[in-house]
């Protein structure tokens, strides 16, 4: 949120710099005294910690660089050589690996955040579709980058993705299959692919590190949404993001932390596919091909549908229709915390994502599809016909007045007659009474 | 911020100990991240280099891959032995031997070659100025003042002993770790 | 500490398709399942699991005796053997005992530009019988010897249990750092030979196994019931099939990850700095936040 620069230079070196690059002020203004919402929960610290996945991905993925032969010839062997000879190999390639899992699991909370309390909605937008745009390009990083290891999930799973184009022979007859030959660089799956795939592989995070950049501007402009959806309306309602959302985001980093090193150091194949550690064999495949875990419930999507290029239509557009929820969503309100009737809509297409995630694990027959169908539907359903109907009919129940309202009615009440609002007594200052 | 707020950065203990111990763990995290840059396993146990002898003539030398690095093996003839025994070590540029078969030895001839086959000088063929390879292999090359090796680099003359006498460079060339498993055979490394 | 239990019946369900990984899938093809593969308790397993020393040395025994006729495990260096974390055997006799494996190392050209073959050395690695995948091929009768090098990572264990009992089973597997599935795979597959059953339909040149994918294997037992590779003296344990079937494949285990004990012991001096380390930072900023209701 714009606010007065409350930056001094110090010395007489720092105001010379000041007038010229004035990089130190805006660090200040955005990073230390920028206003955060008072009532911000655990939900908001994955913000910092998407940040620190993207960093950990680009410096283990530099170093895995150094020692990582693209061709289909040595790939293989050397991920398998960066495990048992480089020096401190096994640690960063299993961060590297579990790390792509960790981004997701981090990324996927921030989104059902950002839906639940309705930080997509104005004057956000941008900075949502912005956020849309960093998770297709994680998408599309975390495939390429699955297919270098090059074993047999890593062959089969490119061979099968890169055959959705081809789909499009439905629309124009030869249209897929030269997308697809043009992605191969040749007729089937091949160590040329796997060029490209790590060239790609190694540009697509730092197009992620500038949008990602953009996204934190475009936060910037608007400020942070809260629980209550309710904007920063007078001084008490924030407290500078220095210190108090710098630590709390320290805290919960490390717990994350922990949860990562648990399987970085300690299951280190767990979130990967034995098939994995079978070297790549364009005459067998698998006899069960699933993608990484991330991408189940897509994948569910994609089988749930009967036609090719439906399915895979379908797949596409469950990530692009989250574009446009901004304009779905007619509430008044943003917060899911005072909408009565969306609130249960809302764990349904929580459980909708969980269960097509499982669903996309299985195989496509029977009793399965039929619930993928199910899930598919009430997925496309939820933005399209809930959003807009649910939000316009239902009545949003009491809100409180502010921030700090919502703080000291939700706390203060019961200790209301010890003074302050519920400030412990003895406290000579408290943010509210700014 | 009004004046009366309590200092949000009042350093308090368990802030300081939470930011140190932070700062502990992310500096030792950067060791990994060095360390995978140095020789791994592989190419620290890479194969030591088993040389046969027989075939070179003499007044010929052959150059022989170990560890990545050229080894130059000279079969000299009597006379150039003779000439780099004659050298007194203190007029040497770098008195040490370096050979690691001797180490911290003058740089006499002896101390440079194996006892009783000291026509063979063995060393790694890399100037130790900047790293090029000199001139003095093949029997047409120019082998510098001292008859040994020059480098065209930088114009660093080499002695019959492989050892410095003029030029930039500032030491002896290296002599490798080896060992004669015969009369006509080395093991390097 | 072999957990005995008795083999779950043969379950034919839904879904049990294509239990293993990696292997063709010829599950379906069978018309039924395969047999319920139980948990093995392994000194490497869980959180706290190191390798055995003594008991990956009988296991190298197991692999040179029987395994070696036929498969490789070239990913494996003879010096590995040597190196802390695994069999640590000494270092002159893996010196000689390289020299002497009987698969030699292809090298050259030499000086008369011809390839040739020479004994193995530390950094050499642990050779195979056959020079490539098709000699292999063409003497096993078409089936390919897979090299064991990754083989307990390459195998796994699918889950067939109900669908609202997984989120309960994931938590559990990742607590207790269950990730032996490979190595309880291929202990049920060494020891789940058996006679066929009355009605089963085995190919020409396969045997019947209760584990395998199809219950069709190449491979002819390798470990005989009465156990196959008798121990030293001081070896620590005594031969017997489901010995020789533990021993070598903790051995597998280790070839497949020999950066286990590092890797948990590392493990746990950063679990325990990061669990000292987050609480110091719960308390910082419990403290910052003291005065400000939120």
């Amino acid at each position: 949120m714009s606010h007065e620069s409350t930056y001094e230079p110090k010395s007489a070196a720092a105001k010379w710099w000041d007038q010229r690059l004035p990089v130190p002020r805006m660090m200040h203004d955005q990073f230390v005294d920028f206003p955060t919402p008072r009532n911000l929960n655990y939900l908001w610290t994955f913000g910092g910690i998407l940040t620190f996945c993207l960093v950990a991905q680009i410096v283990t993925g530099i170093v895995l660089a150094m020692h990582y032969q693209p061709s289909a010839a040595e790939a293989f062997d050397s991920v398998d050589r960066i495990r048992r000879d480089v020096n401190y190999g096994w640690l960063i390639q299993a961060m590297h690996a579990s790390g792509a899992s960790m981004f997701f699991i981090a990324v996927y909370i921030h989104i059902f955040r950002g839906l639940y309390y309705g930080s997509y909605r104005a004057p956000r937008e941008i900075l949502w579709i912005l956020g849309v745009f960093i998770l297709l390009a994680m998408m599309a990083t975390a495939f390429m980058g699955y297919a270098l290891p090059w074993g047999q999930m890593s062959f089969w799973g490119v061979t099968v993705i890169t055959n959705l184009f081809s789909s499009l022979d439905q629309v124009i007859p030869g249209l897929g299959t030269a997308i697809v030959q043009w992605l191969w660089g040749g007729y089937s799956v091949s160590g040329t692919t796997l060029n490209r795939f790590f060239s790609l592989h190694y540009l697509l995070p730092f197009v992620i590190f500038g949008l990602v950049i953009l996204h934190i501007w475009a936060l910037h402009v608007a400020g942070q949404n809260n629980p209550t959806g309710i904007e920063i309306k007078t001084k008490s309602d924030s407290v500078p993001m220095f210190p108090y959302a710098v630590m709390k985001d320290a805290f919960a980093l490390f717990v994350f932390v922990i949860l990562f090193a648990w399987f970085v150091l300690f299951m280190p194949d767990y979130l990967g596919h034995a098939d994995n550690f079978n070297v790549a064999d364009p005459l067998v495949t698998p006899p069960h091909i699933v993608p990484e875990w991330y991408f189940l419930p897509f994948y569910a999507i994609l089988r749930a549908i009967p036609d090719k290029l439906g399915g895979v239509i379908a797949m596409f557009a469950s990530i692009a229709i989250l574009a446009f929820i901004p304009w779905l969503d007619r509430s008044p309100v943003r917060s899911t915390k005072y909408r009565p009737i969306y609130k249960w809509f809302f764990w349904l297409f929580l459980i909708s994502c969980l269960a097509l995630g499982y669903l996309g694990a299985k195989p496509a027959e029977g009793v399965y599809v039929f619930w993928a169908r199910i899930f598919t539907a009430y997925y496309f359903a939820h933005f399209l016909i809930v959003m807009p109907i649910v939000g316009s009919m239902e009545t949003p129940s009491k809100m409180p007045g502010s921030i700090t309202d919502a703080v000291l009615g939700k706390k203060g009440a019961a200790k209301s007659d010890s003074g302050g609002g519920g400030v412990p007594a003895g406290a000579t200052a408290s943010p509210e009474d700014r | 911020m009004s004046a009366d707020v309590e200092d949000p950065q009042r350093r308090d203990i368990l802030v300081v100990a939470a930011t140190a111990f932070s700062a502990v763990g992310a500096a030792s995290l950067i060791w990994p991240f060095v360390h995978q840059m140095n020789p791994d396993a592989g190419a620290q146990a890479l194969a030591s280099t088993e040389v046969d002898l027989s075939p070179i003539a003499e007044g010929q030398a052959i150059t022989v891959m170990w560890r990545g690095k050229p080894v130059f093996i000279r079969n000299r003839t009597p006379e150039e032995v003779e000439a780099a025994k004659k050298v007194k070590v203190d007029e040497l540029p770098d008195p040490v031997s370096r050979n690691e078969n001797n180490p911290g030895t003058p740089a006499t001839d002896a101390n440079r070659t194996v006892e009783g086959q000291e026509k063979w000088l063995v060393m790694v063929g890399i100037c130790t100025h900047l790293g090029c390879i000199p001139k003095g292999q093949a029997l047409a090359d120019s082998k510098g003042d001292f008859g040994g090796w020059f480098c065209p680099c930088h114009g660093s003359h080499y002695d019959t002993s492989g050892r410095i006498r003029k030029g930039p460079a500032p030491r002896n060339f290296d002599v490798p770790p080896y060992k004669f498993v015969s009369d006509t055979k080395i093991l390097i490394g | 500490m072999i957990l005995k239990r008795a083999f779950a019946p043969i379950r034919a369900s839904l879904a049990a398709v294509a239990v293993m990984g990696g292997l063709t899938g010829t599950a379906l093809a069978a018309g039924g399942g395969e047999a319920h593969i139980h948990r093995h308790h392994w000194s490497f397993g869980g959180i706290t699991g190191q390798f055995d020393r003594n008991q990956l040395r009988r296991g190298f025994q197991v692999y040179q005796e029987v395994c070696a006729a036929c498969h490789g495990l070239e990913r494996v260096r003879f010096r590995n053997l040597v190196e802390p974390g695994g069999p640590e055997f000494d270092e002159e006799a893996v010196k000689a005992l390289a020299a002497e494996w009987p698969n030699q190392i292809a090298d050259g050209p030499n000086d008369e530009g011809e390839m040739f073959e020479r004994p193995a050395k530390l950094s050499d690695i642990i050779k195979g019988p056959y020079k490539n995948d098709k000699e292999a091929r063409a003497a096993q009768g078409g089936a390919l010897p897979p090299d064991l090098s990754l083989t307990t990572r390459a195998r796994g264990v699918h889950t067939d249990a109900p669908w609202y009992q997984h989120i309960p089973m994931m938590a559990r597997d990742i607590f207790t750092g269950y990730q032996e599935g490979g190595a309880d795979y291929l202990y049920a597959l060494l020891t789940g030979y058996a006679e066929k059953p009355e009605g089963f339909h085995l190919a020409e040149g396969m045997n019947y196994n209760k584990y395998f994918p199809g219950q069709q294997i190449a491979m002819a037992q390798p470990l005989d019931d009465e156990g196959s590779v008798e121990y030293q003296e001081n070896a620590g344990a005594k031969m017997s099939l489901k010995q020789n079937a533990e021993d070598v494949t903790a051995f597998l285990a280790w070839a497949a990850d020999p950066s286990l004990n590092a890797r948990k012991q590392l493990g746990w001096s950063v679990m325990i700095y990061l669990l000292i380390t987050t609480l110091l930072l719960y308390f910082a900023k419990k403290s910052i936040w003291r005065n400000v209701k939120h």
